[in-house]
């Protein structure tokens, strides 16, 4: 009954022209195109991304063996050698610029974040630090070359470090601020409701829950500063040799490496600063997959 | 009585509007006027910088039994009962004058500090807002502020227990309190209340973000809890005021000088105020006149 009904009252006709989807109509058109242009630029913005890791990975695999991480860098003409004193001295190098920064970074940020207010110091520690961001990565080096290399009188990867301090305060300050911030409210009344003071509601409530957001702060600014060449050239200079616990001596390190050897005519070096490049992104890549799955922790459990 | 209240929920004609003056005055009107008074809140005026949010509210909480504040939005309720334990005073250009006696002692009284004040009276929210941290922490976060020297976990089960959630949580203690669903949440921020022992808990719109059956476990909850605590809440329900309040003040706001303000219209047992307000204002709110 009802069926027959239903079949009455629609006509066996096509349905009304205007509801088929036609790509004649300039609107559907329009839409179409717009999508094919949006997927299209994004494939093409992830080419060179891509490009450059398969460069790497078939240039740079070529010498990729347990030699590379147990030996020295060759001399020049040389054959054989690894970058072991290049991969040691870029983790001290970041050892050195973390204990620097860090502190002053993550204290710089509770300040802003928690006790400050908007007085006029917080404002301009907070626009010295955007501006600090936008610093040209070469004039670290000079500032820690004029003020460590100079006064000590030696290259060592303590100026390589500094130069790189200078480079990740601002990025952790940044980013550690906006986590501290982005502690819900209610939170912290629920900490002074309960009678907290502000010092234990920072230190037991605000940070603990702002781990997370402060934590891809220094992972961005350790693989940013990981990567950088500039400011190790005149303060970390480069070294045949292994760390030797000496901080006041100069220090190899894989971006410079890469940088030396690149522009090298012999092949053997050419070859090693490709599998440094890789051995560089790989070390980044390991650094950030790590304080995801350190990031992602928290929320699921407590 | 129960059926009174149920035809004076707001919507419905009240019976009697012309018996209001057979009730009794001043003195006799706070049902316990026998029973101590745990929290006397006299506030003369309340800035926030120049803006006169309350004045002259005189509102005695007495000991073990539950006190509602209604009143329209804007009346300043929630404003009051963040008084009660210095909430306020992180909201910038806050004035108080008043005061406000609790347990004899006046807290706006200078030399007192606020933190000591909140630790000895409990705090429940609109939102609910566990810790990001496990539902055993969050509860036995007070007890480490308050350096409790007794057993924690034991503690921990009696305010769970005490919250009714303990026999939903107690396979999970160490799960995060925020995996939990909105109604146990607030069952949790009020086990961490509670946790402490204070002896009067403040809950500021405990349910208004709970669907009904949440907010009907946490109504029969603060009558379980009223045995051993006393208790003031702010709601905007009239239903749940009637519900579970023994005295109710009912709060208006005076627009005449331009601005916002929120001030008492009256403070009785609850039965008295919604079967038989004596200010007109009051009638015209529980009838549902205006909100």
């Amino acid at each position: 009954m009802a069926n027959a009904a239903l079949g009455s009252a629609v006509p066996d006709s096509n349905p009304p022209s205007s509801f088929r989807r036609s790509l004649g109509n300039p609107r559907t058109f329009g839409n179409a195109i717009l999508s094919a242009l949006a997927v299209a630029l994004s494939v093409l913005a992830m080419f060179p991304l891509f490009s450059v890791l398969y460069m790497l990975l078939k240039k740079g695999a070529a010498r990729l063996g347990p030699s590379l991480f147990t030996e020295l860098t060759p001399g020049a003409g040389m054959s054989g050698g690894g970058i072991s004193n290049a991969i040691v001295g870029t983790l001290v190098v970041v050892v050195v610029a973390s204990c620097l920064s860090l502190p002053l970074g993550f204290m710089g940020a509770v300040y802003l974040a928690e006790y400050s207010g908007e007085t006029r110091l917080a404002t301009l520690v907070r626009f010295s630090a955007k501006v600090l961001t936008g610093l040209p990565s070469i004039l670290a080096g000079v500032f820690a070359y004029a003020t460590v290399v100079v006064t000590t009188g030696s290259f060592s990867a303590l100026a390589g470090g500094a130069a790189m301090a200078i480079l990740m305060v601002p990025t952790v300050m940044l980013t550690s601020e906006a986590a501290l911030r982005a502690v819900p409210t209610k939170m912290k009344d629920a900490a002074f409701g309960m009678g907290a003071t502000h010092a234990q509601t920072v230190l037991k409530i605000v940070i603990p829950t702002a781990v997370p957001g402060i934590l891809t702060g220094v992972m961005l600014a350790l693989a940013r500063a990981m990567g950088e060449t500039a400011p190790l050239l005149f303060t970390a200079l480069f070294s045949d040799y292994m760390f030797d616990g000496k901080l006041g001596q100069p220090i190899a390190s894989l971006s410079v490496l890469i940088y030396n050897f690149a522009g090298s005519p012999f092949p053997q070096q050419i070859e090693l600063a490709w599998a440094a490049s890789l051995v560089l992104v790989s070390i980044v890549l390991v650094l950030n997959v790590i304080a995801q799955i350190v990031i992602r922790r928290p929320e699921e459990h407590g | 009585m129960t059926m009174n209240v149920q035809e004076l929920s707001p919507g419905a004609t009240p019976k009697k509007q012309e018996s209001g003056r057979v009730k009794a005055r001043h003195a006799t009107d706070y049902a316990g006027a026998s029973s101590e008074v745990v929290m006397d809140c006299r506030i003369k005026t309340l800035h926030y910088g120049n803006f006169l949010a309350v004045r002259d509210t005189e509102i005695p909480i007495v000991d073990k039994q539950i006190t509602a504040f209604i009143g329209p939005s804007g009346c300043g309720k929630s404003t009051v009962l963040r008084s009660l334990n210095r909430m306020n005073d992180f909201v910038n250009g806050f004035r108080f004058q008043g005061s406000v006696h609790y347990r004899g002692q006046d807290i706006y009284a200078p030399g007192i500090d606020p933190v000591a004040v909140r630790r000895s009276i409990g705090m429940v929210f609109q939102q609910p807002n566990p810790f990001a941290m496990s539902i055993y922490k969050n509860v036995a976060f007070g007890l480490k502020l308050n350096r409790f020297k007794g057993n924690h976990a034991e503690r921990v089960e009696e305010a769970l227990r005490g919250a009714a959630l303990w026999d939903e949580v107690k396979d999970k203690l160490h799960s995060s309190g925020l995996s939990l669903s909105g109604g146990q949440q607030q069952r949790l921020c009020i086990a961490r209340a509670i946790a402490v022992e204070p002896e009067l808990l403040l809950m500021d719109e405990p349910c208004s973000a709970l669907d009904p059956i949440a907010t009907r476990r946490v109504e029969e909850l603060m009558l379980e809890l009223k045995e051993k605590y006393t208790i003031a809440i702010v709601t905007h329900n009239l239903q749940q005021a009637q519900r579970v309040a023994d005295m109710t003040a009912f709060l208006f706001v005076d627009t005449s000088a331009g601005g916002r303000t929120g001030y008492l219209i009256e403070y009785r047992p609850s039965t008295e105020l919604f079967e038989d307000p004596r200010e007109e204002r009051t009638k015209a709110y529980i009838r549902g006149e205006f909100s």
